[in-house]
């Protein structure tokens, strides 16, 4: 099992977001998490990065066995866990090759492998920009700054292509996009999904899902996972509306 | 108060020995006298002085200098030369021009001011410009340094000679030395050059500088200026920079501090004719204790002239800086252009910065805009970069080096750059090791 969750129990400035959720996900799988504005989707995201904003109740969450939340954000993404920002922050003066470099080699030196120069990260750096259709000039621009709403989300995407993480957890990516962007951003996870990686997609809407197939999907009401089934579910839910599984569920 | 006045009777005899060996003009011997004369009359500024409110030379005062020159190796100048400007290097040991370790590619003078003396044409240049933009009556430390100008180096730039490599003067002071570089810088009417001043210690022990550099642009003439102080922790460093803008002439300065621990630096410049532009740029980086303060004053006193001021902070520990800048628009100054900002970043909680921005404005018809913030390293970017894998102290200082990034992006010699992307990138010496 790549990542357990178990009854975890969560949330932001002594409130309760998260009530007791559970969730396993598997190498090679792809998981969407649906739910109504306020159901605890971003929160999720955010406990499982590390944001300090959020603090874990109790509950348990192990990756590859290990227990998860006594880690540092920065050691849970050189372990290989990746989050795409919902809102990407914006570094003024720092050149986005520059970040990239530096992160991917801090991930290269936690695996005891080759750092990489300048020139020859451009050369890596040239390939992976193909897979989010991204044009050579983002390279030299500060990070995220000045960049649309389509080019910080395929910035995410970039980084991820980067950084080949193991589990992936895309808060909500497509909110905001325009269709080119969504497909996009979509094919762009597509291309980076493997038998050895998994990605958790975590969405309000229906739409990401004819892109991004998963291969399964859980809906999130009141901090917990109300429902479970198979991509079928999505359809089914942007058909009857979010107040059929809050009904139904609890 | 004990303390300043012995001081100012320990300079007694160095002063007429100083004054009793050179072989300078009268009138130059007569502003040395007035100067000494001021100095010993009105000592070290004190913190009553509005304009030294936040910096206390008392530590100065206290500590006694020699007046000798020390020695340095070849080797250890050869760390300070950058290499776009190895052809016109001019180095300079506790203020004394070192004729061994400098060389100049004869496009422009570049000779102390005793020889000036014996030219019939450069010494027309210092009798009409030397003291002119500085006034030694601004404070004692201006004094001291005209009192005990019995060297000086002028800097010379023909008309229409556009200089091809940058010139650097390049002041290394050693351990225990007190010293009183003393720079004039002539551009001529259609020149263009680039000047580097750094200020550097060649080992450990507390040195004093007591620096002061007049520059002067004549029409249509450009000077991209880059001063660079980087003393060893312990010294002082007290420079004037003044510069003084004819007719559509162009002056840029990049004025950095990360060194001493006590510095001060007066940086001013006054527009003497229309279609003039600067820029009075700046960053300062502190660790430790240490205290470094910036007053600048720009000048509009004639119509159509633009200014640009952007000095940026990064204080970390227990440091404390000061910036006050003062923009005059005088009352025919219409059509003036003049944007000022200070932003500082605080790194620690004992840090503390005094910021003060002025705009004093005469005239109707001017754009004018300025500003100061202060502020930490934001939470959410800090994140951000920590999601990525970026080890804490790395974030911090990449962030870090975002900020000041473009205050060094102005700098145009790529060496120089370079050594300031490792400062501030090294700044936490962040760790790469898990």
């Amino acid at each position: 099992m790549l990542l357990e969750i178990k009854d975890l129990h969560a949330g932001i400035e002594g409130r309760e977001i998260l009530k007791g959720l559970n969730l396993s996900v598997k190498k090679g799988e792809v998981h969407a998490i649906m739910g109504p504005n306020g159901s605890g989707k971003s929160t999720l995201a955010k406990v499982l990065t590390g944001h300090p904003g959020y603090k874990v109740i109790s509950g348990e969450v192990l990756y590859e066995g290990k227990n998860l939340l006594e880690l540092d954000p920065d050691e849970r993404a050189r372990d290989g866990i990746f989050l795409a920002f919902q809102y990407p922050v914006e570094i003024p003066g720092v050149a986005n090759a520059q970040f990239l470099r530096l992160a991917y080699n801090e991930k290269m030196r936690h695996l005891g492998q080759e750092e990489l120069d300048p020139l020859e990260f451009n050369d890596y750096l040239k390939e992976k920009m193909k897979i989010v259709e991204m044009d050579k000039s983002f390279i030299n621009r500060a990070v995220n700054v000045g960049f649309s709403g389509g080019e910080k989300k395929r910035n995410e995407i970039l980084q991820m292509a980067v950084l080949e993480p193991k589990l992936a957890v895309l808060d909500e990516t497509d909110s905001g996009l325009d269709i080119d962007a969504l497909r996009i951003v979509a094919e762009g996870v597509n291309k980076l999904r493997s038998p050895e990686n998994a990605v958790v997609v975590v969405t309000h809407y229906q739409r990401l899902l004819d892109y991004i197939v998963p291969d399964f999907v859980h809906v999130l009401a009141g901090g917990k996972i109300v429902k479970d089934g198979g991509k079928e579910l999505a359809l089914e839910l942007e058909a009857k509306g979010y107040d059929w599984v809050k009904s139904a569920g609890v | 108060m004990g303390a300043e006045i012995q001081k100012q009777t320990i300079y007694d005899a160095d002063f007429g020995g100083s004054l009793a060996v050179s072989g300078q003009p009268v009138w130059l011997k007569s502003i040395r006298k007035q100067a000494f004369k001021f100095f010993t009359e009105n000592g070290f500024p004190t913190p009553r002085n509005e304009e030294w409110k936040y910096t206390n030379t008392a530590p100065i005062a206290k500590q006694e200098f020699s007046f000798e020159t020390g020695k340095v190796e070849t080797e250890v100048v050869k760390n300070f030369t950058y290499d776009e400007s190895a052809q016109n290097t001019l180095v300079f040991i506790d203020g004394i021009f070192a004729q061994e370790f400098s060389r100049v590619d004869g496009q422009f003078s570049a000779v102390t001011l005793n020889a000036a003396f014996k030219d019939e044409e450069l010494v027309k240049v210092v009798e009409a410009k030397l003291g002119k933009a500085a006034d030694f009556k601004k404070n004692g430390f201006a004094a001291l340094n005209s009192a005990f100008l019995d060297e000086g180096f002028l800097l010379h730039v023909p008309q229409n000679t556009q200089v091809k490599e940058p010139i650097h003067l390049l002041f290394i002071s050693t351990g225990g030395k007190i010293s009183f570089p003393r720079v004039l810088v002539a551009a001529e009417k259609g020149s263009d050059v680039l000047l580097i001043e750094s200020f550097v210690s060649a080992g450990p022990g507390p040195a004093f500088t007591n620096a002061v550099t007049e520059i002067f642009v004549e029409d249509n003439a450009r000077v991209t200026h880059h001063r660079i102080q980087k003393e060893n922790a312990e010294s002082f460093h007290i420079g004037t920079t003044q510069a003084v803008l004819a007719r559509d002439s162009y002056y840029d300065s990049t004025n950095i501090n990360f060194g001493a621990a006590l510095s001060r630096h007066d940086t001013g410049m006054v527009f003497t004719a229309e279609g003039a532009e600067c820029f009075i740029d700046g960053l300062y980086m502190l660790n430790g204790s240490q205290h470094a303060d910036t007053h600048s004053i720009i000048d509009h006193a004639v119509p159509h002239c633009t200014s640009h001021q952007t000095y940026k902070g990064v204080l970390g520990d227990r440091s404390h800086a000061v910036f006050n800048g003062k923009v005059f628009v005088g009352e025919n100054a219409r059509g003036t252009n003049a944007e000022q900002s200070n932003k500082n970043l605080l790194l620690s909680n004992e840090a503390r910065i005094d910021t003060k921005p002025q705009l004093e404005i005469f005239n109707d018809d001017v754009k004018c805009a300025h500003g100061a913030t202060v502020g930490q390293l934001e939470d959410e970017e800090v994140f951000y970069l920590l999601s990525r894998g970026l080890h804490r102290d790395l974030a911090r200082n990449l962030l870090t080096y975002g900020f000041a990034e473009e205050v060094i992006n102005k700098i145009e010699i790529g060496s120089i750059k370079e050594e300031l992307d490792e400062a501030v990138l090294n700044r936490l010496e962040a760790t790469l090791e898990v």
